[in-house]
């Protein structure tokens, strides 16, 4: 399995990451390695196997509807890179 | 002082031969002294550890003292701790305080217990050598030139240092079991769910489990009666009872049935490390267990499996880290895909960018079922290979890793063969199972480490064999110097 210089812009623009020319190359080398590393799952004979996404095949809990959290929206703000007015900064998305 | 294991220091508090404050202030000394050499702490808490020492102290006056009260001990800096930074040793999370705790630190702090500070680790938990951490790679106590292992390097180097008597840790692929054998400590991963995971900084969520690690096994079991248990805060924590695992260490081993799987004793393994690990199990024997050869046919295949599934579980975990909320965030963003591409270029370390684009190509559209489809199927052949494994013996048996620690830099620039230092250990947490490495001797003068792995929930058992053999060895007692 090769991975392509477009392969890595486009997974890089999905994953929201900037990467530069330089870094485009050594992922490309990077990420070739590591999927020829997974490739060896391809041998593998899964025919009648169930994926498995819990070793104890557990499911989710249900809990009732009903509000057990305290607003905690001056703590979490104080945290934040940027906040006005109780709300969360961002630069200007529509014109 | 700092030689004593945490079961001597709880009767020295008890008998009141030492106050916490001074256990505390003694700890913090040699963290001021010597961390300078190991790099362990990413943040020492001395304020607040004297401070909680105090009312350590006032609570074991009253007479309301725990095994744990006053005892002071490390948390790996992946556990959130209300008011005191949490980078998980990311440039992106430099400047996090979290506003809360994790379920492991409440236990901890419900128990009394004096965190000294916070531990170094590989970025995000992604690493086996400590060398992916933005504050610098934690040096193995063994060897100034030597990696402690990782993810959990810092907590390793700390107990094995003496610079605190146990620490937290956490384990998706060996990250427990790794740097406690090449620090020459005792570690234990407990079962998927068997610890909550709630405040624990998220890498892959169907594979990430809290543990524990001190020099005996006595003192992880202390551990981890303060950490298992249901927690409604975690959707995947198991909801079962909870033994008392100090209980059952004295049981002797007579009748108890080793597996040797026989994938995990190749060529791959130098002859000197096989050696150790024979003459280890040939201790067991003496100690009355039994010895049979099994087989684990998948094993070749954790490796593939785990870096689809753990890559791909990461890129959606860490598409939390946006610069929004909280967290690192770029300078003068031009608008809303600037602010996120380049917080997340500048704030990640180059082993967690490879892993969230590995992740995401994945998932991608068009490979879904190629990749991670595929590796959660696998997935389920390795489960089924331990739990056929474990219809016929108690526990397996195999060495921890390949070979003992080795020098920074080595493997670093290519992350194909440090993702090869996890061959032993990465199918447990793939199967969801339970295991321990503890120290089993000396290679080269290094410490080597004994794997033990167990059924679902049959952590006592693997304490109680773990602390029999420390009844008869002197290995977990082996310092550096």
């Amino acid at each position: 399995m090769t991975i392509s210089r477009e392969d890595v812009e486009k997974v890089a623009m999905l994953a929201r990451i900037r990467v530069d020319e330089q870094q485009v190359s050594e992922l490309e080398k990077d990420l070739g390695n590591i999927l020829n590393l997974v490739d060896q799952l391809q041998s593998a004979n899964t025919e009648n196997t169930e994926p498995m996404a819990h070793p104890l095949d557990a499911v989710q809990k249900l809990r009732a509807d009903e509000v057990t959290e305290t607003n905690q929206r001056e703590a979490f703000q104080a945290i934040a890179p940027a906040t006005e007015a109780g709300l969360y900064l961002v630069p200007k998305v529509i014109d | 002082m700092h030689n004593k294991s945490v079961a001597e220091l709880s009767r020295d508090l008890a008998a009141g031969e030492v106050s916490s404050v001074e256990l505390t202030q003694h700890f913090l000394d040699r963290i001021k002294q010597e961390d300078s050499k190991y790099n362990s702490f990413i943040t020492v808490c001395e304020d607040e550890a004297l401070a909680d020492a105090r009312k350590a102290d006032e609570r074991r006056r009253q007479g309301d003292a725990t095994p744990w009260t006053g005892i002071p001990f490390a948390h790996k800096d992946i556990f959130c701790t209300n008011g005191v930074r949490t980078t998980c040793a990311s440039k992106m999370l430099e400047n996090f305080v979290p506003p809360y705790d994790a379920t492991v630190t409440a236990n901890f702090r419900d128990a009394g217990a004096v965190c000294l500070g916070k531990t170094n680790m590989d970025e995000f938990a992604m690493g086996s050598s400590n060398e992916t951490s933005y504050f610098g790679a934690a040096t193995n106590p063994w060897g100034s030139d030597l990696v402690p292992g990782g993810s959990s390097g810092g907590s390793a180097a700390a107990v094995a240092a003496r610079l605190a008597p146990a620490a937290t840790a956490t384990d998706t692929g060996g990250s427990i079991r790794q740097p406690a054998a090449l620090c020459g400590v005792t570690g234990l991963k407990p079962t998927y769910g068997r610890v909550s995971r709630y405040g624990m900084i998220a890498f892959a969520s169907s594979l990430d489990q809290a543990g524990t690690m001190a020099r005996t096994a006595e003192d992880n079991a202390m551990m981890l009666n303060v950490m298992a248990g249901y927690d409604a805060k975690d959707s995947t924590c198991i909801d079962r009872a909870v033994p008392d695992y100090t209980a059952t260490l004295q049981e002797p081993l007579t009748g108890l049935k080793i597996g040797l799987p026989k994938e995990y004793f190749t060529d791959q393994l130098s002859p000197a490390m096989a050696q150790t690990i024979r003459d280890a199990i040939a201790e067991y024997e003496q100690l009355g267990a039994t010895v049979k050869e099994v087989s684990l046919p998948n094993a070749n295949l954790a490796i593939a499996a785990y870096y689809v599934i753990a890559p791909a579980e990461a890129s959606a975990n860490l598409s939390r880290f946006d610069g929004v909320r909280y967290g690192y965030r770029c300078e003068d963003p031009r608008d809303l895909l600037d602010l996120y591409t380049r917080t997340r270029e500048e704030g990640f370390g180059a082993e967690v960018k490879r892993r969230i684009l590995v992740g995401s190509y994945a998932l991608s559209a068009g490979y879904y079922d190629a990749y991670y489809l595929k590796a959660q199927k696998v997935r389920r052949l390795i489960q089924q290979d331990f739990v056929n494994a474990l219809k016929d013996v108690d526990v397996l048996m195999s060495p921890t890793c390949p070979s003992p620690a080795f020098a920074k830099g080595e493997k670093a620039n290519d992350p194909v063969t440090m993702y090869l230092e996890d061959i032993f250990t990465i199918a447990v947490n793939l199967a969801g199972l339970p295991a321990l490495s503890l120290p089993a001797g000396l290679v080269d003068g290094l410490p080597v480490g004994l794997q033990i792995i167990g059924d679902y929930f049959s952590e006592a058992r693997l304490l109680n064999a773990a602390h029999q053999y420390q009844q008869v060895t002197d290995w977990h007692q082996r310092t550096p110097e």
